[in-house]
């Protein structure tokens, strides 16, 4: 998530857009990267050096939950509580973040809790969020929420704020009135602040499911690993962690090609 | 014949940290209908204000402008504005941006793909009509900005510094083609630049203006015959007026006190 600070115009994958010859010359150096840390892994756990379960293990660990359908209820669970959390949180902050910067009103009474709570970690909410709304899903669901909501709502209020004037002007003069500047000017030139937003938004939800399911709940990738840390079953523990990061990346993979569709607009530099 | 848009003492000031900045100071012209003014002036002689205020982007502090006799409350879809900044909308290709006018008229598609046609046609860029902006050139970009603005049929352009952003050679062919459909539709232009030469080609008057307060300085009649071509832009004549506004333009006395 480097784009965080990135502005959108060279958030998604800058330097990757040079033609196809660079493309599969970076992808064959991937490969290469990725293949050789499982031989240092190997090699490093085959020798004994480091007390940590070694490729082979960790492979037929995964089968054998892929087989039991353990890995698939686990990851279907985590990603319906991430869902649910981060749809709801976007749902709410897009309306809010145009409201903050299209009313000075709005903003002024929204800012001061949305400052204060950017400065709490969400997780830092489930202790109260546990005792006020129940061991269920609800408490989860919240603080995912809560994460993804703070994420995306500073930037969709930043994305109208930097809308060009000299733009809603033109609409102006074209015989726009407000409603619909705002549908057709400001809606659509901030979209790409808006989707980096999202994207920022749900890769802390992801970091905020796994954290919460490893303190509060009964089904998961967090749980999992919190119950194999209980019968110091390394290889599951190695398991959730890939699959945690590979789910991560590949929904911010979809992510990203939904953004450069949306974006195409856009002058590059 | 009463003039189509008249400045009347228009005064503009911008309250600054403490204390306010005087942009315009009683500004006052009468613009006939159907009338090419060029406005020119050091940065900071109000031209730009003045023109905004025109196209009721921005209140006046004194005095008031009228078009048609009724003062301008607001923008409206019958001032059409061109800005140096093009202020395309890049998310839509180039017929949607000129037909964007059209829409918040409330034309049907049909009718409006046929102006739009038109208009795109005219400005030479029916190639690219589904273009987007980001694959047009600068000069393209402002043939596109000004389709967009005839599109909804103002009587009124006002133009602010549009050619100001291009080379020297698409200026004078965007100057060539605004004079032929100026010449042919006789739309009132308002036109303001920092280019001398471009004052005294375009216009009919060259209304010269001061700075420190904004205010005007003088208005130069241009009593050269249109067609303007590059035999007039070489002559004489052309190169006396553009001397007489060049001096007024650079050649300013300091403020003071005047009423």
């Amino acid at each position: 998530m480097s784009a965080a600070s990135a502005k959108p115009r060279t958030a998604s994958s800058g330097k990757a857009e040079r033609g196809p010859a660079m493309d599969f010359a970076s992808l064959g150096l991937n490969i290469v990267g990725v293949a050789a840390g499982v031989a240092i892994w190997w090699a490093l756990t085959g020798s004994g050096v480091v007390g940590l379960p070694r490729p082979p293990e960790v492979l037929a660990r995964f089968i054998e939950l892929l087989g039991s359908g353990q890995l698939l209820r686990d990851t279907v669970a985590s990603l319906a509580r991430v869902l649910t959390g981060f749809l709801l949180g976007v749902l709410l902050a897009i309306p809010v973040g145009f409201a903050m910067g299209w009313y000075k009103v709005a903003r002024a009474l929204v800012e001061p809790y949305l400052q204060f709570f950017r400065m709490i970690p969400p997780l830092a909410i489930i202790p109260l969020a546990i005792v006020t709304m129940g061991i269920e899903e609800t408490p989860k669901i919240f603080v995912i929420f809560l994460a993804s909501f703070l994420a995306s709502v500073v930037a969709t209020y930043q994305g109208v704020i930097s809308v060009d004037r000299t733009m809603i002007n033109a609409a102006r003069v074209l015989g726009a009135k407000d409603f619909t500047i705002f549908r057709r000017v400001v809606v659509p030139a901030s979209t790409p602040f808006i989707l980096v937003g999202v994207r920022i938004g749900l890769g802390s939800a992801w970091a905020t499911v796994v954290a919460a399911e490893l303190i509060a709940a009964q089904s998961g990738l967090g749980y999992r690993m919190q119950q194999a840390q209980l019968y110091y079953d390394l290889p599951t523990i190695f398991v959730s962690l890939f699959a945690i990061g590979i789910l991560g990346l590949v929904m911010d993979r979809m992510l990203q090609a939904v953004e450069r569709r949306l974006t195409i607009w856009q002058e590059r530099i | 014949m009463t003039p189509k848009i008249v400045f009347d003492n228009v005064t503009r000031r911008f309250d600054l940290k403490g204390g306010s900045f005087l942009a315009l100071d009683r500004f006052s012209l009468d613009v006939a209908d159907g009338e090419f003014v060029t406005v020119v002036g050091p940065s900071g002689c109000g031209k730009s204000t003045a023109l905004n205020i025109a196209a009721g982007l921005l209140k006046a502090s004194g005095g008031e402008v009228t078009v048609d006799g009724k003062p301008v409350e607001g923008p409206g879809p019958e001032r059409g504005m061109i800005f140096q900044q093009y202020a395309l909308f890049p998310w839509l290709s180039v017929r949607d941006n000129v037909e964007f006018g059209l829409r918040i008229k409330g034309e049907p598609p049909a009718r409006r793909r046929e102006i739009a046609e038109r208009f795109i046609d005219l400005v030479g860029l029916g190639q690219f009509a589904d273009a987007l902006p980001k694959t047009l050139s600068g000069g393209m970009k402002q043939r596109c900005a000004i389709a967009r603005a005839y599109a909804v049929d103002p009587v009124i352009l006002l133009m602010d510094e549009p050619f100001g952003a291009l080379d020297a050679l698409t200026r004078v062919q965007l100057q060539d083609q605004l004079l032929e459909t100026w010449s042919r539709e006789r739309r009132t232009v308002m036109f303001i630049t920092h280019d001398v030469d471009e004052a005294v080609y375009l216009a009919n008057r060259v209304v010269v203006m001061a700075a420190g307060p904004g205010r005007l300085q003088e208005i130069i009649e241009v009593d050269l015959p249109y067609p303007r071509t590059e035999e007039i832009r070489l002559s004489p004549e052309f190169t006396a007026i553009r001397n007489r506004v060049w001096h007024a333009v650079y050649h300013q006395q300091p403020a003071q006190s005047h009423g």
